[in-house]
Parts: structure tokens; C-alpha cells; sequence
């Protein structure tokens, strides 16, 4: 009996607030109770159904995929250049590492303050800086801007955690086979990319994974501070937009499908992940 | 050498630079927390000016209109963190324990269970969670904020992890000593976990402290606000006055940020460890 009592309070707490309610979401989605919330009848996709719905939808679906793209692209990019170059310099490695790794402590809203006051329109030293240039910054009204600045945010903290993962990765690899590069005549270039790289592949796909789900699902906190979803819809996501149909607009149909469409993005993502695993990438 | 020739020198020039830019937000923040909010009409200055703590005791005693005062919120924001950090050890070492000291039926099952959660973060099923947690009468209450997000398979796993690496003749010797199981993980195993510990506590601690999502849901009354979740209303109240007080907001953004950083700067040991776990 002690080994089921003592996964008791965890397993408790998985049923009570993660499976009982993905359940009751998925019966929901699929059911229409009528006007006087008696009586269910089984409604087939009839709630993801309404064409107004879809369109927009399908929008807020393009947002987080152009806003996965550039923040999961530019943090690998900038977290790997910055370990690869930390990891190559002799003195003041420890001090660079916390100089990189701090941002990603911040909480996102907070990052999202930060930046709102850089970027805040003719007071903000950000917003200024565009303006001397030229390029009339207004996030509030101008969609791509808006969208680049909720980007950059992500950036600015997520490419610390790449760069934490891709230091740690770095450090793993034996230092003699650079040595066995070189000797070969292999130049830093090519050793890079022949022997750093292909020895990263496996902390490089666990970083990809993160960051596509850090990118999808928590950069909330930002747009909720930055943006709010706006100008238009040009920064709601997926997850803003659920956020907003559920708590703002109190559509209980809409929000109970789309949590739905949510679980299901969840579940092929592992789905595809499985199968990467299983294809080519080896965990120690 | 081919390739890229860069002297040492212009790497540490590209590297201070980049610091730099990532500390830029922060040095600004704090320029502007120090200041009045009038001088930041023409521009934000250059340099810190005198106001820093007189700024951050006005918003820690005062807070900004319609908000509670931010030591208030700090407090919330700490039982939260607290709440969720411990919950989350005190949940995910007993479940470990029983994965790697015991065979039993549905073992693979409880595993499998546990680790679904890896796959559900918050943002995905905040609504269903929020009706649930809602029903079960738990809203605007620290149980509320807390039990939805403490179930945590990176916890489980980690001291499973951890677990495997010791001795099985530790366990034999304890049970020859007469040591049940319980006394052998209070007595054995948990002192010989302190590095676990504390890598799972400062990881989950700061991951407790920046949740913004979960308690905007579920606490409506603002003597419950946390701080993190309060800036949205902060900025909004300061941007009412005729002179936007945005020098109380950065104090407040600063105020907020200071704890995780500091405990990831200060504890960056044993952050990196708890997070690279079982990847590198």
C-alpha cells in the first residue's frame, strides 16, 4: 500500500486539474445544451463550425505561427552565437554566463513593462531612436511593429535560456575532438559545423522544442502588457484569443472548442516529437 | 587558422556589447524609477537621478490608485512562489521515491500519468482548469492560485533521476538496520538530496513567482493581487495621471524583478543544474 500512498497527492492533483478538466473540455466541445441549460444533445463540430469563428481563428493561427517563427528562430540564433563565442574567450566566462542567463528570470509582464516604456511613443528612448531614423514608431497602431516588439521581448529572454542550454551542450563535448579537427586542418569554420554542430543535435532539438512551446504558449504575459492582441488582431495569438473569448466576451461554446483545439496542437506536438526522437536523436 | 579570425580582443568588444544591449532595458528602468515623473517629458536622462528609494518606498507603502500597496502584493507574491515551490517538492519526492524504491502494479501507469503534466502547461487548459478550480469553490484562495500548478513531472523526474544513482546497498544496509522505507528516506535519502533540493526549489520558486495567466484568473480581489499580475493595472493607473507616472512604474517593475534574478544570480549553480537535469 505505501508506494500508492505516496504518489497519492500528486496523482490527485493530475486527475483533479489536468484530466478532469481536458475531459469535461472535449465533452463540452461536442454538446449543445439549449437555452435553459437543460437538456444536451451531441453537436458534432457544430461549435467549431461558424464561418465567422474559423476565419478569425485561422488568423489568430497564422499570428502564432509568424510570432513562433521569429522568436524561436532569433533566440537559437542569438543563444548559440553568444555560447559558441563565450565558450572561445579565455578570461571572464563565468561573468559573461550570468551576464547572458539573468533576462531569463524576469517575469514575462515585467519584461513586457520594460519594453512598453522603451517603446512607449515619443517618450520612450526606443520609440525616439526609430523616430530619428525616420520610421515613425507607434506600436499601438502599427500591427508589424507590434508584432516585431512582442517578438523582440521573447527574444531578449528566451535566447538566454538557449544560451544556457547550448553552453551546457558545448561543455559535453570532449575538447580533443576540436583537437583532432584541427589537426586534420579542418579551420574553425568547418570544425563547427562538421563536429560542434552534429554533437549539439540533441540539445539543439530539446532548445527547438522549448522554445516552440515557450513561443506558443507563454509569451501571454507580454502581449497581455504590451499589445493586448491589438492593433486589430495583429498580436492575438491562440492563446490570447481563447483568454479573450472565455474572460472577456464570455463565449462559454467558443472557449470551451478552442481549448479543445489547444489540447489537440498539444497532442500532435508530443506526437511529432516521439517520432523525431525515435528517428535520429539519441539522449544520453 | 580559416575561417573566422577574430583577435580575442574583438570578442570580448562583441560580447560586452551585446551585454550591454541585454542590460539596456534594466539601466533605463532604473534611470527612470529615480527620477520625477516631469523629467521624463523631454526624454528619458541619461543617468540615475536621487529618487530610486524614495520612489520604491512610495509605491511599497502607497502603491498606485485603485491598487493595493505593493508590499501587499509582494507578500501574496511570495505565499504563491512558496505555495507552489514547496507544494511542488513535497508532491514530486515521495511520487519519485515510489517509482524507483518499489515495484507495484500500475507503476508504469502513475509514470505515464505524471508525466502528461510536462505536456499541459497552464496556458493550454486554463479555461477547463479554471471551471474546475472554480466549482471546487477555490477561486480568490491560495489553494486556489496554488494546487492547479504543483503537480510537476521536471520535479519527479529529476529525483527519480537522482535516485537511481544511489547505491542499491545503501537501501540494504538500511534495511538490515530494521530502517523501514519511510525512515529511510527521511533519514538516508532526503539529507543526501540537498543539491536536488535546492536546484528543484530555486527552478520552481522562480516559476511560481512569474506566473502572470493563473492568478489574473483567479483572484478578482485586489488585496489578493500578486505583483506580477498587478503591472497591467499599475501601468494603466499611471498613465491616467496628466504627467503619466511612469517613474512608479518602473519602481514597481524593478520591485518585481529583483527577487527572481537575484536567487537565479546569487543560486545560478544550482538553477543550471535543476534545469539541464537529465538533457546534458
Amino acid at each position: 500500500m505505501l508506494p500508492y500512498a505516496l504518489l497519492l497527492p500528486q496523482l490527485v492533483v493530475v486527475v483533479a486539474f489536468f484530466l478532469w478538466p481536458a475531459l469535461r473540455a472535449f465533452r463540452e466541445a461536442f454538446v449543445q445544451s439549449n437555452a435553459f441549460g437543460i437538456g444536451e444533445r451531441f453537436a458534432g463540430l457544430e461549435n467549431f463550425a461558424s464561418g465567422v469563428w474559423v476565419s478569425s481563428y485561422a488568423h489568430a493561427a497564422v499570428v502564432t505561427l509568424v510570432l513562433a517563427t521569429i522568436t524561436t528562430v532569433g533566440s537559437m540564433a542569438l543563444g548559440l552565437l553568444l555560447a559558441v563565442q563565450v565558450e572561445r574567450v579565455r578570461k571572464g566566462q563565468s561573468i559573461y554566463r550570468t551576464l547572458f542567463l539573468w533576462t531569463y528570470a524576469i517575469p514575462g509582464a515585467v519584461a513586457g513593462s520594460l519594453w512598453l516604456f522603451l517603446f512607449e511613443p515619443g517618450i520612450g528612448p526606443g520609440a525616439r531612436a526609430f523616430d530619428a531614423l525616420g520610421a515613425h514608431w507607434n506600436a499601438a497602431l502599427n500591427p508589424t511593429q507590434a508584432l516585431l516588439l512582442v517578438a523582440a521581448i521573447g527574444i531578449w529572454q528566451q535566447s538566454a535560456f538557449c544560451f544556457l542550454f547550448f553552453t551546457a551542450g558545448l561543455q559535453a563535448i570532449p575538447r580533443e575532438l576540436h583537437e583532432a579537427g584541427a589537426l586534420d586542418g579542418a579551420g574553425r569554420t568547418r570544425t563547427f559545423w562538421s563536429i560542434t554542430m552534429p554533437l549539439l543535435s540533441p540539445v539543439t532539438f530539446y532548445v527547438l522544442v522549448m522554445n516552440v512551446v515557450y513561443a506558443v504558449f507563454g509569451l501571454f504575459g507580454i502581449i497581455d502588457i504590451v499589445t493586448q492582441g491589438g492593433p486589430g488582431n495583429s498580436t492575438t495569438t491562440l492563446v490570447y484569443r481563447l483568454y479573450v473569448d472565455a474572460f472577456q466576451n464570455a463565449d462559454t461554446t467558443v472557449a470551451g472548442a478552442e481549448s479543445i483545439v489547444l489540447l489537440a496542437i498539444v497532442v500532435g506536438f508530443t506526437a511529432l516529437q516521439f517520432r523525431a526522437l525515435r528517428r535520429r536523436i539519441h539522449y544520453r | 587558422m580559416s575561417g573566422s579570425a577574430r583577435s580575442p580582443w574583438m570578442r570580448h568588444v562583441l560580447l560586452v556589447l551585446g551585454a550591454a544591449v541585454a542590460a539596456l532595458p534594466l539601466y533605463l528602468a532604473l534611470v527612470v524609477a529615480s527620477r520625477p515623473a516631469s523629467a521624463l517629458l523631454d526624454g528619458v536622462p541619461v543617468t540615475p537621478g536621487s529618487l530610486l528609494f524614495a520612489n520604491i518606498g512610495h509605491v511599497l507603502r502607497e502603491g498606485l490608485p485603485d491598487s493595493p500597496p505593493v508590499w501587499r502584493m509582494l507578500v501574496n507574491s511570495l505565499e504563491m512562489a512558496l505555495g507552489i515551490s514547496l507544494g511542488k517538492i513535497v508532491l514530486s519526492v515521495p511520487a519519485a521515491f515510489a517509482v524507483v524504491f518499489f515495484r507495484f502494479r500500475g507503476r508504469m501507469l502513475a509514470f505515464w500519468l505524471i508525466f502528461v503534466t510536462l505536456m499541459l502547461p497552464i496556458e493550454v487548459r486554463f479555461y477547463p482548469t479554471y471551471k474546475v478550480t472554480a466549482d471546487l469553490g477555490l477561486l480568490n484562495s491560495l489553494p486556489g492560485l496554488v494546487l492547479p500548478l504543483i503537480a510537476s513531472a521536471t520535479a519527479t523526474f529529476l529525483f527519480r533521476q537522482f535516485f537511481l544513482t544511489l547505491p542499491p546497498e545503501l537501501a540494504d544496509a538500511a534495511r538490515v538496520d530494521g530502517c523501514g522505507p519511510l525512515r529511510y528516506l527521511a533519514d538516508v535519502v532526503l539529507p543526501l538530496s540537498k543539491v536536488n533540493l535546492a536546484a528543484i526549489f530555486v527552478l520552481e520558486f522562480i516559476y511560481g513567482w512569474n506566473q502572470y495567466l493563473w492568478p489574473l484568473l483567479v483572484t478578482t480581489s485586489p488585496s489578493q493581487s500578486t505583483i506580477v499580475m498587478g503591472m497591467k493595472e499599475m501601468i494603466s493607473a499611471a498613465q491616467s495621471f496628466s504627467v503619466p507616472e511612469w517613474n512608479l512604474v518602473m519602481a514597481v517593475a524593478l520591485v518585481a524583478l529583483v527577487p527572481p534574478v537575484v536567487v537565479v544570480v546569487v543560486m545560478q549553480r544550482w538553477f543550471v543544474k535543476g534545469l539541464t537535469a537529465g538533457i546534458t
